[in-house]
């Protein structure tokens, strides 16, 4: 015997505070911390698929261009996120290289086939694996922001190496791209409403 | 304890319960979807309290004090958090810089200037003034917080320059190392205690 849904109570959750709200006499405010209430997410799915969109877009300049530029007295040199990844891998940091690799290529790439994943079987009223799917958003929410970690990396970098003439470390517009790609996806996640997997074949349970 | 704050509605299915008292280790888990439904408190209000402070102090010692040295030959040079943000700030995409000055060191201070606000007045059983709005800002906020990555960040970076430029850690990186661990712990979902305990 399955546990009723929140409906079929008239309560609603409140997104911000979580209290579960009466909805005996309609409130528009949750009575507790005085959010707006809402049955789900409002537009959802448009909006998830918006911002994926949008950032699958900004993922492309991401990787295409440097995102940061190296000056010796002897030669300049500008990285891409993969050309970094490559350069560690070759100087032997295989472990570091994954990690980078992980954070910047595999955790957004992920974030991308999940969310289109999500949302293709939520609009297709798909009832199967609903259980796995609520885990699949659930490990969204969670990897969401690791992926910063190059844009912090160049900050830092630039910060440290700086020797004026003799060298430096610049950042460039690949990591502004790559930023965006990051919290687009965080608030494409966070429009998304897990809530709308459970609607569809709540008889058959 | 009102009448509604004794269920609990499963966020991810929106499958509703009847909350439970948990012992120490125990999880509330929901039977539809396996989510974490409930779980007692890691800690007291006044040990959130204790924690919150320390983590002020930490932040603005990650802010003012080096994360890590560099040596090269004669020369030698080092970053602070707040060195970072601005040198991002200061290249040609100022706006990472700001998104960074947001997730290294606004989000993390406006949440444990609210944390510190609440909590004091918690320990007295009061609400703090503006408590509700404050509870909701935390809410909000907590995605946006991204001490970790940073610390995971300073490692890359050591890796990074090895090989070519001798690093050192300073004092700041372990300090960033307890403020993240602390961060996890007090401004997680504990913080929603407060919405029963004052009431």
């Amino acid at each position: 015997m399955m546990p009723p849904f929140a409906d079929q109570l008239n309560l609603r959750l409140c997104h911000r505070c979580k209290y579960a709200s009466p909805m005996a006499e309609d409130p528009r405010h949750c009575t507790r911390c005085q959010a707006r209430l809402h049955y789900r997410k409002p537009d959802a799915i448009a909006r998830t698929a918006a911002l994926t969109l949008a950032a699958l877009v900004f993922y492309i300049p991401a990787n295409l261009l440097p995102i940061i530029h190296t000056r010796t007295l002897h030669h300049d040199s500008t990285t891409t996120i993969l050309g970094s990844v490559m350069e560690l891998w070759q100087a032997g940091a295989w472990d570091i290289a994954l990690v980078l690799f992980t954070a910047s290529v595999g955790v957004p790439v992920t974030k991308f086939l999940a969310l289109g994943y999500l949302l293709v079987s939520v609009q297709r009223r798909s009832d199967r694996s609903r259980k796995e799917r609520t885990r699949l958003y659930r490990l969204l929410e969670l990897i969401g922001y690791w992926s910063m970690l190059d844009v912090f990396v160049a900050g830092l970098l630039t910060a440290l190496v700086q020797f004026g003439p003799l060298g430096g470390i610049e950042p460039r517009a690949g990591i502004l791209y790559f930023g965006l790609v990051v919290v687009l996806t965080m608030m494409a996640t966070l429009s998304f409403d897990p809530r709308l997997i459970w609607d569809t074949g709540r008889s058959n349970e | 304890m009102s009448e509604s704050s004794r269920l609990i509605i499963c966020e991810y299915c929106d499958s509703v319960y009847e909350r439970q008292q948990l012992g120490t280790h125990q999880r509330a888990h929901c039977r539809r979807c396996g989510a974490l439904l409930d779980r007692r408190p890691w800690l007291t209000v006044d040990q959130s309290l204790a924690l919150s402070a320390t983590a002020g102090l930490l932040l603005a010692f990650v802010c003012f004090y080096p994360v890590l040295y560099i040596y090269v030959r004669d020369q030698s040079g080092s970053a602070t958090l707040l060195d970072a943000v601005l040198a991002l700030f200061n290249g040609p995409v100022s706006v990472m810089g700001m998104t960074m000055a947001c997730a290294v060191i606004l989000v993390p201070a406006t949440q444990i200037g609210l944390l510190v606000w609440l909590l004091a007045f918690a320990r007295n059983q009061r609400h703090a003034p503006g408590f509700r709005p404050c509870m909701r800002l935390l809410e909000v906020l907590r995605p946006w917080s991204m001490l970790e990555v940073f610390l995971l960040g300073a490692l890359v970076a050591v890796v990074k320059l090895t090989g070519r430029i001798d690093t050192a850690p300073a004092a700041g990186l372990f300090a960033l190392a307890t403020l993240s661990f602390l961060m996890v712990g007090v401004a997680g979902r504990d913080v929603r205690m407060l919405w029963d305990q004052l009431s």
